[in-house]
């Protein structure tokens, strides 16, 4: 098997320094809806600033380069213990070129480890085997502002008047935009899993926010609700980095789960604007990024 | 614009209005979760003994407190291995983690600012009316942009917290920022809660 260590490196690179086109075109369209000389405008021009400078000299877009999430669809036959050592050879790498901070906490003694390798979770990579023979990986960088603003229901509630079905899910999916405020670094896009138990619930949550922004959900009743509640969430007028604004979320992503009848989670991941995901495809000797 | 330089007036604070969008220049010092912490327990509720270097960082960070400004930042920093620093990503983290703790900071050190995002509760409003200080909200994300500010890292200490932990001793030139909260109980976070709490439950409603 071939050593992708270079081209997992440049992977984290583009992820870490260059937004991707859906992202930052939302954002212009953001900028575009918020009153001249407001503050709202005015951070959205920032932001925009930024992205075009850090990408110009491959630096990180935010200092919080987060948690690296590798999602990796390989061919029968690859070595997923091959491809674990090369992504976290390349990840230390990276850390080492600054295209990351060092991230990876010990919980228990508070050491850095300094290069972003901790235990089997960090970085997070997740292996599937899929038909054909191109390998595809997708790296999303999620930061500790956004993630620390995520949140879980259980339903019922009674307090928010929330049951188990789809008004259910509106009402608690907006309550977490609340409550996030700005401090998940707004306008952010949400993350919605509906269903399984607390643990896939979340990852599902994750894994929905690897879709176009653009893109619609091929089922209708929830292609209704991500607009639905896109556009509730903007009715917050929460705005840009809680500043007020009519900008508070770019976009909402949906996926339904299967659960137990016991249990009805629904779990939201809110990803901030600076939105960093990149894929990877290998085919033959060819390695094409998008 | 407000252009300012540390170290702060009163008169100079006082001026300042939710609103009002700065640049900001001198010598701040970065601190976030582990700094705050260790200052409270070390130096101001002293619930903890001082050992190793920590009274000589006291002495050192207390003129430059004094009058100044303490950035909630974990920057990426170039150079770690030769010791030239060079800041290549430095903007501001969410600042509510240090609600428990920066008021006591601000009061104690006379910080009269506090630069972060997202903005910080009730306890941090009063200390901006009492010492009299700001909250200068930064543009969260914009790294690259803010490190440009950034024309020299002067020192740091207390390293073994790590990189993104670290109290980073910079020289800043026209950082940009907003007052989000202000020295007359003044506070946009509170302003934007209590609208978009009164929309969410317009829409929790219909």
């Amino acid at each position: 098997m071939r050593d992708l260590t270079d081209a997992f490196l440049e992977l984290v690179r583009r992820a870490a320094t260059d937004l991707p086109p859906d992202v930052e075109q939302a954002l212009r369209e953001a900028r575009e809806q918020e009153e001249p000389g407001s503050a709202a405008r005015s951070a959205l021009d920032t932001i925009l600033e930024n992205v075009r400078l850090a990408r110009e000299n491959s630096t990180p877009i935010c200092q919080d380069t987060g948690t690296p999430l590798f999602y990796v669809h390989h061919p029968e036959g690859w070595s997923t213990r091959a491809l674990r050592e090369q992504i976290r050879a390349a990840v230390a790498e990276a850390t080492r070129r600054t295209y990351l901070r060092p991230n990876a906490v010990d919980s228990i003694t508070g050491k850095n480890t300094g290069d972003n390798l901790g235990d089997e979770a960090f970085p997070t990579i997740h292996f599937e085997e899929v038909e054909g023979d191109e390998l595809i990986v997708d790296l999303m960088l999620k930061g500790g502002g956004c993630e620390n603003v995520g949140a879980q229901a259980s339903l019922p509630d009674t307090r928010l008047g929330a049951g188990r079905d789809l008004e259910g899910v509106r009402k608690v999916v907006l309550e977490a935009v609340f409550k996030a405020q700005g401090k998940g670094c707004a306008p952010g896009v949400l993350g919605v899993a509906v269903g399984g138990d607390r643990g896939s619930s979340f990852l599902g949550s994750k894994e929905v926010l690897l879709r176009p922004l653009q893109d619609s959900n091929p089922n209708p009743a929830l292609d209704e609700l991500e607009q639905r509640l896109t556009q509730q969430a903007n009715q917050l007028g929460i705005g840009p980095m809680g500043f007020g604004g009519k900008t508070t979320v770019l976009g909402t992503k949906i996926k339904g789960m299967h659960r137990l009848p016991a249990s009805y989670f629904v779990s939201i991941s809110y990803m901030c604007w600076a939105y960093r995901r990149r894929r990877m495809v290998v085919r033959g000797d060819e390695i094409a990024y998008s | 614009m407000h252009k300012l330089t540390i170290p702060l007036s009163d008169e100079v604070v006082r001026e300042l209005k939710v609103g009002d969008a700065v640049a900001l220049s001198g010598t701040i010092v970065t601190g976030r979760d582990a700094a705050h912490k260790w200052m409270i327990e070390t130096f101001i509720k002293k619930t903890r003994e001082p050992r190793g270097d920590d009274l000589q960082v006291y002495q050192t960070l207390k003129p430059l407190l004094q009058g100044g400004a303490i950035y909630h930042c974990g920057p990426v920093v170039a150079g770690l291995d030769t010791g030239e620093y060079r800041f290549v990503a430095a903007g501001p983290t969410t600042s509510i983690r240090e609600e428990p703790y920066q008021g006591d900071v601000m009061r104690h050190f006379k910080l009269k600012a506090v630069i972060g995002k997202g903005g910080m509760g009730a306890k941090t409003l009063a200390a901006c009316q009492e010492v009299p200080a700001v909250y200068l909200h930064a543009i969260g994300g914009a790294a690259t942009l803010i490190a440009r500010s950034v024309q020299r890292v002067v020192g740091v200490y207390k390293m073994d917290f790590g990189v993104p932990e670290a109290m980073w001793v910079i020289e800043v030139q026209d950082f940009p920022a907003v007052v989000t909260m202000d020295s007359h109980g003044g506070s946009l976070h509170a302003e934007v809660e209590a609208a978009s709490r009164a929309a969410l439950e317009a829409l929790l409603a219909s």
